[in-house]
């Protein structure tokens, strides 16, 4: 029994030791969740808005309904306004251009957002639907100065294309979406406008270059002054991971020539790693979901794409076009593939970078929203308890997983690029 | 799955972000080359440097010592060679000198002892000549005295020069 | 129904993945345990292979959710 005591004495000790990390955590995501089911109960629920589908006679009214994919893709998504909390929004400057109308710049509190980012004023025919910036695209709508709107509705279309309207003067006008090249696959396409405003993606990553830049800064400076000392304080920080990349990724894939290439896997590495660990934290300067955005990881990959194919040498392109010590018959196929793979390889850098971080996004979403699938939207109190002791752990432990994969992807992503270019400058080698 | 296509707007490719994206990583990659990855890079490569250098010196002079050390234990052997050398020389040459200076101060003992038994001589017949000289005086004295008391009486003067002649000759 | 096809795709692409990456796993940590010095070259290499593999799965993936 009093071997029992002992070990129950010692436990309890660890976890007195353990809780001064620990319960500053916990109550953080109680502090979140929190905030998520008050937000939740005030937003979510009156997200979805359905008006009859008749041009004349259209009208708000809400349908209860909470929808925790829809939840997790407008997290996910690119914004023109950056939440901080509640109904207050970060403005961000939107530079709107649309062919035969011209630019029009606007700062995004002009829209005056609330309700879950979605503004009640249209000006020059734009309006913000959802934190993102929209266009009228059905004519009667006044497209010069600024009116004021009711409210947004979806509709979906006999194809299944889900689309907004925008409620005015009880009238339903439908919105266009910002242009995208995805050629209409995904849901987008070339519209009537473009949008090369800061968005929040935009904000985040001028925010990751511009804290990398001063701790980097002060790195490379404290080298100068330090001469001759142990690292410390911020040198002490980089150094082993610049070394890491040196030593493990840099000069075993690229040999004697990698320092010519060193400064762009420094700068890949640790430009996805800041904006993945900025788009780790749930509040305002994070929650930019930048490396889990197509784009991004888009030109990333070409980026590398071109560094490889441009750093190729003889025997690199030869090998792709003529591979040596092949049948001619064979060669029928080899080629293609080979010329395949020059696609597929920056194709699936851009898609492992997206999807790993997109899903671990959705992923802690989800989790989250259970607080509000067994609280039924704040409705069921003893549910959303339920659901908050549930979404607890579980998004504890997929935060530490993302943490993780925050570093892994970003080495990932190093190592490949890495390894593509040491194949490409590979110098002559007889045949494998 | 329609839900999926309607509103999953991270995997559209939208012109903005793709310019931004481009433009902020371009200069990521320039400002940070220059500023910061370069300057990392050489103080490191410096430092690797230093420290093969000072490594490098360090097993030189560990060399050196060793090698030093050697060459001061063959001194030292040397040295102590030497100074044995030395110190049995100087013994033969103290001993030889003893030897030496013993001998001659025997020589220079006998030759004084010699010039001393020939002075001793010498002066032994110098003595001895005077002694005769004078006894030859004196005889004569005593002759001259005798004569000329005796003269007178020729029996008595035979008589007494005979006895001292006895008398001389028993002196002697 | 196709949402329901193109969902089971993804699935069986994850399948094929996770049996790789699983091999991929297993194989290094038995040359870890059998060459302990080299754990980094190891380590390296077995994140190298995983997400060369996870990148097929993904194009799976990617595909599945093209299919309209």
């Amino acid at each position: 029994m009093s071997k029992f005591v002992a070990i129950l004495k010692k436990r309890y000790k660890r976890i007195i030791r353990m809780k001064k990390f620990v319960v500053p955590f916990i109550c953080l995501f109680v502090i979140m969740a929190n905030t998520f089911i008050v937000e939740g109960a005030e937003t979510h629920t009156g997200e979805s808005e359905n008006a009859t589908h008749n041009h004349d006679e259209c009208s708000c009214h809400h349908e209860e309904k909470y929808d925790p994919g829809a939840s997790a893709f407008h997290h996910i998504a690119d914004a023109n306004a950056f939440h901080l909390f509640g109904d207050y929004y970060l403005p961000l400057p939107c530079l709107l251009y649309s062919p035969g109308k011209g630019f029009t710049f606007l700062m995004s509190n002009a829209f005056d957002m609330h309700h879950h980012g979605s503004g009640t004023k249209a000006i020059d025919g734009y309006v913000m639907v959802h934190g993102s910036v929209m266009r009228v695209k059905q004519e009667g709508f006044p497209m010069d100065g600024e009116v004021e709107v009711s409210c947004y509705t979806e509709k979906e279309a006999a194809d299944g294309k889900m689309s907004y309207q925008v409620v005015y003067e009880e009238k339903c006008y439908d919105l266009d979406k910002k242009t995208s090249y995805d050629g209409g696959i995904m849901g987008g396409g070339v519209t009537s406008f473009y949008d090369f405003g800061i968005t929040k993606n935009v904000f985040t990553m001028i925010l990751a270059f511009l804290i990398l830049f001063f701790l980097f800064r002060k790195a490379a400076v404290s080298y100068i002054t330090r001469k001759g000392q142990a690292p410390k304080g911020v040198q002490a920080v980089i150094e082993p991971l610049f070394e890491f990349i040196r030593n493990e990724v840099a000069i075993p894939f690229l040999g004697s020539k990698y320092e010519k290439y060193l400064p762009y896997l420094m700068s890949i590495f640790f430009f996805i790693l800041g904006l993945n660990l900025i788009g780790q934290l749930p509040f305002f300067p994070g929650s930019g979901n930048v490396t889990g955005n197509l784009s991004v990881t888009l030109v990333l990959a070409v980026i590398a794409a071109l560094i490889t194919n441009f750093s190729g040498n003889k025997h690199y392109w030869q090998h792709v076009f003529n591979m040596p010590g092949v049948p001619l018959p064979i060669k029928f196929i080899l080629t293609p593939v080979e010329l395949l793979g020059l696609f597929i390889k920056p194709m699936t850098l851009m898609l492992r970078l997206f999807a790993n971080i997109t899903a671990g996004h959705i992923v802690i979403i989800i989790f989250v929203s259970l607080i509000f699938i067994f609280g039924q939207a704040g409705e069921n109190l003893g549910g959303s308890i339920l659901g908050g002791v549930m979404a607890v752990p579980l998004t504890l432990f997929m935060m530490a997983i993302e943490l993780l994969v925050a570093f892994v992807q970003a080495f990932v992503f190093c190592i490949l690029t890495a390894s593509y270019i040491g194949a490409a400058i590979e110098e002559h080698h007889e045949h494998h | 799955m329609m839900l999926f296509l309607a509103d999953f707007s991270v995997i559209r490719p939208e012109p903005g972000l793709l310019i931004w994206t481009t433009l902020i990583f371009l200069l990521f990659w320039g400002l940070m080359g220059k500023f910061a990855f370069k300057p990392i890079q050489n103080a490191l490569k410096e430092r690797e440097q230093d420290i093969q250098n000072s490594l490098d010196a360090a097993k030189k002079a560990k060399e050196e010592i060793s090698s030093l050390q050697s060459h001061n234990e063959n001194l030292l052997k040397q040295a102590a060679e030497e100074r044995a050398a030395i110190l049995k020389e100087a013994k033969e040459a103290k001993e030889s000198i003893i030897s030496e200076a013993r001998e001659r101060a025997k020589e220079e003992a006998q030759k004084i002892v010699q010039a001393a038994k020939i002075e001793i001589e010498h002066q032994k017949m110098e003595m001895l000549t005077n002694v005769r000289n004078d006894i030859g005086l004196l005889s004569i004295e005593i002759a001259e005295k005798l004569i000329h008391q005796r003269l007178s009486d020729k029996q008595e003067s035979l008589q007494l020069t005979q006895k001292l002649v006895e008398e001389i000759r028993f002196e002697n | 129904m196709t949402g329901t096809l193109a969902a089971i795709g993804a699935g069986l692409a994850v399948i094929g993945a996770g049996i790789g990456i699983g091999n991929i796993g297993s194989k290094a940590m038995e040359a870890i345990a059998r060459q302990p010095e080299v754990v980094g070259d190891i380590r390296s290499n077995m994140i190298l292979m995983a997400a060369l593999i996870e990148g097929a799965a993904l194009i799976a993936i990617i595909l599945s959710i093209f299919v309209k």
